[in-house]
Formats: C-alpha cells, structure tokens, sequence
C-alpha cells in the first residue's frame, strides 16, 4: 500500500484514540473535583488533567489559570489546543478522507457522522454540565463504533495492521501518561498514608482508563496503590495496560513483517520493551523509581513512533 | 424568449413517448412522497460524503450539489444518434492533436489560423513530436451537450482535459433505484455501473511498452482540498487502484514509481486529474507543490502513459471550438452529427463589431474560462454590467467569444411549487483505448433549479439528475 496511506491510518486510529482518551480524563476530574475536598485534598486536579493530556505548557499561552470552565474548553473544543477532541475529530476526518478508499464504508460513516455531529450539535461547545456529559459519551461512543467497525469490518491485511498500530501506541503512551502524572500515588504503601483522599484519586485514575471493574475481578480486594500500578502497567489482560498494548503492538508488528517478507527496526525495537514489560515485576520498578520507569518507557513508546514512520510510513 | 423545448412535454403539451410511464407514475404518486425521497435522497449523500468544494467560500468548504429526484430519460434512438456523433467528435479531437503535435497538415491547409494555436497559453510546446501511445490524446472526455429541438444535438463544450461528473453519473443512479425500485421496475433502464470497468480496460490498454504485461494504473488528484477529491476517491475506489498525490511519486532513471510501505513499486499509467500547469514542476510551473519533479522526462521517455495526454487543453479550448465543425470535416471527411452552437469570434472584426451591437442578446465567454466564472448572459445582465463587459471586449477581443442565448431544453423538476420545467445540459463521458471507443448510456444532467435560468454549473446553483437511456 502507498506509505501515505499507511501514515493515514495509523494517525486517523491515534486521533480516535486519544479524542477518547480525552473525554475520559475530563470524565474522572470531573468526578474527583465534585467530592467534597476533605476526600480529595488541595491539589489542582485540573492541573493534572492537563499534565495528563500532556498539554501542560501551551495551555498557559492562552489561559491565566486551570479551572473547570478553562481546561474543559482546552481539551474539548479549543481551535488553539492541536489535539483538543475537537481538533483530533476534525484531523480524523480530514485523513479519513484522504483514505477513503482504505477505509470500510462503516469505518468512513462513523467518522464522518461524528464529525457532522460536531459541527452540528457540538458547534458552540456544551451549554451546562448535562450537555457536557452527552458530548463525553458521544465521544467515547464514536471511538468504540470506530474501533468496532475496524475490527468487524476491515480486511485483515496490512491497512488494518497500521491502523492498529495507531491504536495501540496512542493507548501506550495515554496509561503511561496517566501513571507519570499520578505516579506519587501509586508508591507502596508504607512511603505514603492511604485515607479516603487517596482512595477517590485512585478510583479516578482507573476510571480514566475505564478499569475500575476490572481491578476488582483481577485482584479481588479493595484498592491498593501497588496492584493498581501492577494492573496498568503489567497486567497482559487489561486492554489500556502497557503490557497489553505491547503484545499488541509486536503482534501487529511482526503480521506486517510475514506479510511484507521482511523484519525490521520497529519489529526489534518492540519485542525489545514488550520482553523488559513481561520480565518486570512491580517490585524491581518500585525499587528503580516508578517515575524513571514510566519516562523511560514514554521514550521507547515514542522512539517506536519514529521507528515505524521511518520504516513504512514516509 | 420562446417556450423552450421540453424532454417531457415537447413544445406543447404532447407527452414524449420516452416519459409516459413516469408521467403515469407522477400522477399516482403523492406530492409528498417526492419530497420525502427527496429529503432521504440528500441524507444519504450527505452521510457518503459526495460533497464538492466552492473555491474561496469558506462558509461552504463542502457542498452537495442538489439532487433533482426527477430523472431525465432519452430513447434509445435518441441514444444512438447522440452515441455516434460523440463518436465522431472525440476520434476528430484525437486526429487534430495528433496532427497538432507532429504534421500540422490541418495548419497548412489553412483551416484553423497558426497564431490561435501558437499563441494559446494551452498549447504544449513540449509535446511537439512526442508519440503517446496508440495515438491516444484524450481517453476520457466529458461532452457537453444541450438541445433546443427534439431533432439535433448541439455540443456546448467539449472538455479534454480533466473532465469531471462521472461519479455523480454513477451515485445518482445507485441513489435512484434505492429509493424507486419500483419506477425502475416499470422502465427498462440501460445500466451505467460498467463505467469503471471500461474506463480500467482503457486505461491498461494504453500502458507504454516498457510495462510488465500487468500494468500499473493510479489515479492522481492535487488532494483532499480539491473540489472534485470525492470523485477521485470514488474512482480509485471503483477502480481498485491507488490514489496518489504528487508527493507519493518519484522519478527514478525515467521511471515513475510510487512510495508504498514496501519500498518503491513502478506506475505505468496514470489517470491525472491534475491540470497540465501543475504536474512537473521542473517542466511547468515552478512554485507547484502538486507535482512530480522529473515526470515530464519520464513521459518524453515512454515510461508513463499520462490520461489524459498533456496538452489536450489545445482541442477543447473555446476559441478552437468554433473551428470544430471544420475539424471533423478535415479529418473524417465526413459532415459532423453533432453540431455546434453558432460562435462569433470577437478577434475577427465582423464579428466583434456584430457582438458588440447585440450584447443584450447574446452570451459572451472568456475563451480561457470555466466554470461558468466571468461570463455575461445579455438577456439577464444590467445595464451597467452591460457597458463594463463593452469596455473589457474592446479592450481585449481575443479573450472572448459571443454566441446566442439558447433555449436550452427544460425536464420536469422539483421545485417550492411542485414540479416545474427547468433547464437541463448533459455530459456523457467517452472512453478511448487502444482498441475502441465506449460510451456508457448516459451522463451528467445538469439542471438550472432557479426559474429560467441557464447556468447549470454545480459552482452557480446547479443541480444534477439521474440520466435515463430506456432500451428498445
């Protein structure tokens, strides 16, 4: 297939994925700053919203101070943020549209409905806290139809391996960003007091990655900052682990290299941090530093990034 | 302005063989439920996304174009007699560029005067004495074609370049017969979905020698910003062939090749929907960034086959037009089916002088224009646009022909007020390969939805309908 088209589909997957990602973080701070801060604390958890989206700098060009109303027009519709959900709806049309022929009919109408929907519905951003919680949903909603017609729909051959190669390193990067942010959290428990305060971050943190019921079937016990680090980022049966997303990302990777007759850099540099991952156990990352575990891991997700765009996609 | 001539009604109230079934089925079926398709008509097009762009309307950076529900049907004699002339006309199109581009017989006999090839902008210095495969100038064109009577064809325009229209030709008719199985069911309607097929056959026929005996064919479009990108998609699409932009080609030892995620991949022939100016910039114009650095070489090579040829612009320009009667006649040696709208060439002083007395009846166009931009229709036009359009005619006759404003036929279409007659154009689209030339029965109608008026450009307000060819 043209390289451009493969570039097309992995960033067109990356935008769904993190528009999703998005409106999931807005959801759990949302939840977190509405419970009294005797459960919560003091910290500026719009703050970390947006450390956690990784817009943390630009955000400051434009706005004087996080709170509600700023960082939710930020991350949902502002024109200034690049990957604001607006802007990543809007990029994902515009590359649907530059491979609609690589596209599933159903794929292209989920996208391009939802971008209708935005102009639409969406064109003035929510008028209160109801609507807002519609936008979040209508959000999640198109990233799942996405991803289910992708993968009810597609043919299984290398425009559907880019695409989730997309899918699959934008998640990397979204839980590692998450745990970076949240890392102080998650020490074990003796450097640090649990309490009610760190009980709703906690719950706040699984539910940005849509795993709260899974902890407790996985772990069957009540919230431990330890096992909650162990199920993001080692836990091989949790879609948004690192783990996971890893042994997607080599599987995808090496489809490609049977199909193409030929490995390469990115298949090496995969199976290389999906190896680090299964040989890890939570106690040799506490011992190195979870926070120069995960930064060290953002590195190698995003290096992977450029290995494959030097690979097939330029 | 007399009545014009109707597909439907003729020039009274004599319904035309070809319409009265529908016309039965018009009175059986209520006002409306032809609303009600025609509202489930524009949702669906809209949710395929057959949208166009309006260059410098940022309101309107995607439009539909409307869709008239009511189709336009010919018979199939009609068919045949326009299937012929089209025939004739794009095998005279292919003999002139030839010629054009290598003898010049046509120059020396004095039939077409040298300055207005030499001197157009259009004309491709750079094609002189290169062979193109088969001799092949113009694989696909899109004639337009208006009547006034029910007797004669007239050719509009003929479009050699880049023509486009054909997706809605095949759009139009899936939408149809989703949301009238049963008006199909009462006609006997010649299919139009062979079109890629045909056009995919064309197209490998004409590969250069030096491909493998599976060629390569892409399609190229300047991108997703171009106002017919939904076409180009579609095509690719229909026709199972990549889609590639300027920037997914590369010129290697005159060989183009394509960037695929396994290296580079050789393109044999390349159905371009780029205009000439824009492919190589090392060839036309410099400061493009939609082109291909080295392609023109690759082309004066024989590695590439470019659809259509460069510098077919020449054939279809307005001010050839007029001498296209003469081209047939020269060529063929036959009289032209299709005839041509009577043209007053404003660079000829008895003409000029004739345009200038009549300027409120007449048409005058831009001979380098399209699109229906920078053209004044006399009978619509003010005063004072009048007397502008006096002064940019005196200024620079050369740039402007004039003809006589045409009752162009009218068809039965929806309007506020129910069905109404409005007026309609055509554009069938004629394939040329190695072996023969292939027209699929039907077209592009263009209909004008405001009330008399005869722009049916999709950029002025125009509308599209689905075009009928009934079987014997």
């Amino acid at each position: 297939m043209l390289s451009r088209t493969a570039e097309n589909l992995f960033w067109l997957a990356r935008y769904v994925e993190r528009a999703e990602y998005l409106a999931r973080t807005i959801d759990a701070t949302l939840r977190v700053t509405a419970l009294p801060a005797a459960y919560v604390g003091k910290t500026n958890e719009w703050d970390s919203a947006l450390l956690t989206a990784g817009v943390g700098a630009s955000f400051y060009d434009h706005y004087e101070e996080a709170n509600e109303r700023n960082v939710i027009e930020y991350l949902s519709f502002s024109s200034e943020n690049p990957s604001s959900i607006k802007n990543c709806i809007e990029a994902a049309r515009l590359n649907s549209r530059s491979v609609r022929t690589a596209l599933t009919s159903e794929m292209w109408d989920t996208i391009n409905s939802a971008w209708i929907e935005l102009q639409a519905v969406w064109n003035k951003g929510p008028a209160n806290r109801e609507e807002l919680a519609k936008f979040l949903r209508f959000v999640q909603e198109t990233s799942l139809r996405f991803d289910g017609s992708a993968y009810r729909t597609m043919l299984r051959n290398d425009a559907y391996w880019f695409s989730r190669l997309g899918v699959h390193l934008e998640r990397a990067d979204n839980t590692a960003r998450i745990l970076d942010v949240k890392y102080h959290m998650l020490l074990p428990e003796e450097e640090h007091v649990g309490g009610p305060l760190d009980y709703y971050q906690w719950t706040s943190i699984l539910r940005s990655v849509s795993a709260t019921t899974a902890y407790h079937w996985v772990y069957r016990e009540t919230l431990k900052p330890w096992l909650i680090a162990d199920l993001l980022i080692l836990n091989d049966t949790l879609p948004r682990s690192l783990a996971s997303c890893y042994s997607n990302l080599v599987r995808n990777l090496d489809q490609i290299g049977v199909a193409y007759g030929r490995q390469g850099a990115s298949q090496r540099h995969a199976r290389g941090i999906r190896n680090r991952l299964e040989h890890s156990n939570m106690d040799d990352i506490f011992q190195h530093g979870v926070h120069e575990f995960i930064q060290e891991f953002i590195a190698d997700n995003s290096r992977l990034g450029e290995i494959i765009t030097k690979q097939y996609l330029i | 302005m007399a009545v014009a001539f109707d597909e439907m009604n003729g020039l009274g109230e004599d319904l035309r063989p070809a319409y009265q079934e529908l016309s039965r089925w018009l009175k059986e079926t209520p006002p409306d439920a032809l609303e009600y398709r025609r509202q489930e008509a524009e949702l669906l097009f809209r949710r395929i996304g057959i949208t166009f762009a309006v260059y410098g309307d940022a309101e309107a950076q995607e439009r539909l174009i409307p869709f008239d529900v009511i189709p336009r049907i010919m018979s199939a004699t009609e068919w045949t007699l326009l299937e012929k002339g089209l025939k004739q006309r794009v095998l005279a199109l292919n003999m002139f560029l030839k010629d054009i581009y290598h003898g010049r017989d046509i120059l020396r006999a004095n039939v077409i005067p040298e300055d207005l090839i030499f001197q157009n902008p259009v004309f491709r210095p750079e094609m002189n004495g290169q062979d193109v495969p088969h001799d092949i100038y113009v694989h696909i064109a899109g004639i337009d074609i208006i009547r006034t009577d029910p007797d004669n064809f007239i050719v509009l325009e003929d479009n050699a370049r880049t023509p486009s229209g054909v997706s809605y030709m095949l759009e139009n008719r899936e939408i149809m017969m989703r949301l009238f199985p049963d008006l199909f069911a009462r006609h006997r309607v010649a299919p139009v979905e062979r079109y890629p097929d045909e056009l995919l056959s064309a197209l490998r026929s004409v590969a250069p020698h030096s491909a493998s005996a599976e060629p390569t064919v892409a399609l190229m479009t300047p991108g997703v910003y171009n106002s017919a990108y939904y076409e180009h998609s579609f095509l690719a699409d229909k026709l199972g062939i990549e889609l590639v932009e300027g920037r997914d080609l590369i010129v290697k030892n005159d060989e183009v090749f394509m960037r695929t995620t396994e290296g580079l991949k050789r393109v044999d022939v390349i159905y371009r929907r780029v205009d000439d100016d824009f492919l190589d910039p090392l060839t036309f114009r410099p400061d493009s960034a939609l082109g291909v650095p080295g392609l023109m070489s690759a082309y004066a090579a024989g590695n590439i086959t470019l659809a259509n040829a460069v510098g077919t612009g020449i054939a279809d320009d307005k001010a050839i037009y007029s001498y296209m009667p003469d081209i047939v006649k020269f060529y063929l040696s036959e009289e032209p089916i299709l005839k041509n709208v009577q043209t007053w060439r404003c660079r000829e002083a008895q003409d000029l002088s004739y345009v200038l007395d009549n300027l409120a009846d007449l048409v005058v166009k831009e001979v380098h224009g399209s699109g229906g931009y920078g053209m004044l229709i006399g009978p619509a036009a003010t005063k004072a646009t009048i007397e502008a359009f006096r002064d940019k005619l005196k200024r620079e006759p050369e740039g402007f022909i004039a003809q006589p404003t045409l009752a162009l036929s009218t068809c039965p279409t929806c309007t506020d007020k129910g069905l109404a007659p409005r007026h309609v154009d055509l554009r069938p689209f004629v394939l040329t390969g190695s072996s023969h030339t292939t027209i699929v029965p039907g077209g592009l109608t263009r209909v004008a939805l405001k009330e008399g008026s005869l722009v049916v450009n999709s950029s002025q307000g125009g509308g599209t309908k689905d075009t009928w060819i009934l079987s014997e």
